[in-house]
């Protein structure tokens, strides 16, 4: 009987340290992958027609030229995509999504907010996301979701019309596949400087606890 | 790359060929070395290296870009139409767009001109511009995107490829038409045979209602809605119906080949 209620502690000591489930940090380190390839092939394939008034430097662009970029960004889309609808159907049948993410209030953001810029904000419980992370870790999400149907409707403009559509047409999509990309720059940016910041994250992120 | 095509070894796969000579060069040179053609040496030396085994991304990348194929093949309807616009909604000035300045594209005489009709048809006479005037035309007004990502909308006005496909007895089971033009460096582009058949596809030999100007590709140009830019040939000086993939200039140098939109 004590032998027992020994090892259950044991156990719910062991899980209760995971803060990252398997599951979670293998879609999360393919999905660095993916999300990488296809920056960086986007950016080659932006040069060659720029929307704004400037290119993206050869040194941090992959392929090459149109073509090789090209090829890169539709095999690295499957990766991104498959990886993505793996995440998103676990997350939602896990309840992953739910747990970790909801609610998201107005109040608390902004206490998060103030509290995470006077470097106040409390990482004691990595599993717990804070409001901060809940609003970037749900926006971020949405932005993915955004981009791949953006990138879609790009692609296939005639088949996927009605897509292309929703999004404003042709051109519009472009952009919105461009502001999506702007966006997950900048949270990668954040993401990983905080992942600096906060070891203790990035370890639970590889190795689980 | 015609000169390419007629030197080939017996017994050496041509695609293989080129693929290997061409992984050993820098980026920039490969585009000048495929364009400019290449010297029967130059090919047989490289021959000894194993491509088959080698799992370079380049050998991967090219592999998804074939499952893509397979996809977009499959994605394609051959009812669904691209969208047509108002007359208003024309780009001015439409774009010209070539891997040449406007003054290099080729300036064929419309009397000595003819569309060579190859393979697999019943009937392969040569079509002067004069006998393909007379056949229906029809016009449509629809965007043009190019692989480079910009899109223009254009005015065009032809003969559906169906129409004429069925005219010259074209056996529409098999798998392309292969286009052959008279651009410099010899373009060519193969169309799978249902986008060949799809009702948009159209020969083209008007722009905004005026006979093609050379800039847009005249004699005839093929213009394919439903593909990117560089699957819709200009200065079409020939049409092979076949059953074998024989490549084209953007896609024997990567581009996706099937590039539907």
């Amino acid at each position: 009987m004590s032998s027992l209620a020994v090892s259950n502690e044991h156990a719910a000591a062991s899980t209760a340290k995971v803060i990252q489930p398997a599951w979670v940090r293998i879609v999360h380190w393919i999905n660095a992958v993916a999300v990488i390839l296809m920056i960086m092939s986007g950016w080659q394939i932006y040069n060659a027609s720029p929307l704004f008034n400037f290119t993206f430097s050869r040194s941090i662009t992959l392929g090459g030229w149109l073509g090789g970029a090209l090829l890169w960004h539709f095999a690295a889309m499957w990766l991104l995509m498959v990886n993505g609808l793996v995440y998103l159907v676990l997350g939602f049948v896990t309840g992953r999504f739910r747990r970790k993410l909801l609610p998201i209030t107005p109040a608390g953001v902004i206490s998060d907010t103030k509290a995470a810029l006077t470097f106040k904000l409390s990482h004691d419980d990595l599993a717990k996301y804070n409001y901060v992370q809940k609003l970037l870790y749900a926006g971020i999400i949405i932005v993915g979701v955004v981009i791949v149907l953006s990138g879609l409707s790009i692609w296939k403009p005639v088949q996927l019309q009605w897509l292309t559509a929703l999004f404003g047409g042709y051109d519009i999509a472009r952009y919105v596949h461009f502001i999506c990309m702007a966006l997950i720059v900048a949270f990668l940016v954040l993401h990983v400087a905080l992942a600096i910041l906060v070891p203790r994250s990035l370890r639970a992120m590889i190795i689980g606890r | 790359m015609g000169r390419i095509r007629k030197l080939l070894i017996p017994g050496v796969d041509k695609k293989l060929l080129v693929k290997d000579a061409v992984k050993l060069m820098p980026d920039l040179t490969r585009r000048r070395f495929i364009t400019g053609g290449a010297s029967l040496g130059a090919l047989t030396l490289l021959t000894g290296c194993d491509v088959i085994d080698s799992s370079s991304a380049e050998t991967m990348l090219a592999q998804v870009s074939k499952f893509n194929d397979a996809v977009q093949a499959w994605m394609f309807n051959p009812n669904a139409l691209a969208p047509t616009f108002p007359e208003s909604a024309i780009t001015k000035p439409f774009p010209f767009n070539g891997y040449y300045d406007v003054d290099e594209a080729p300036d064929i005489d419309g009397n000595d001109w003819k569309l060579e009709v190859r393979g697999l048809v019943a009937n392969n006479k040569p079509w002067t511009l004069e006998e393909l005037y007379k056949l229906p035309q029809v016009k449509q007004v629809t965007r043009h995107i190019c692989v480079e990502g910009w899109s223009a909308i254009g005015s065009w006005t032809g003969t559906p490829l169906r129409d004429f496909l069925k005219l010259v007895g074209a056996d529409t089971r098999a798998k392309y038409v292969w286009f052959q033009c008279a651009d410099k460096d010899g373009y060519n582009s193969p169309l799978d045979m249902p986008t060949a058949l799809h009702p948009q596809t159209q020969m083209t030999f008007k722009f905004a209602d005026e006979i093609l100007p050379r800039a847009y590709g005249y004699p005839m140009k093929i213009r394919v809605p439903t593909k990117l830019g560089f699957k819709n040939p200009k200065y079409v000086i020939s049409m092979e119906v076949t059953n074998d993939y024989k490549g084209g200039y953007w896609e024997d140098q990567g581009y996706n080949s099937f590039s539907g939109s």
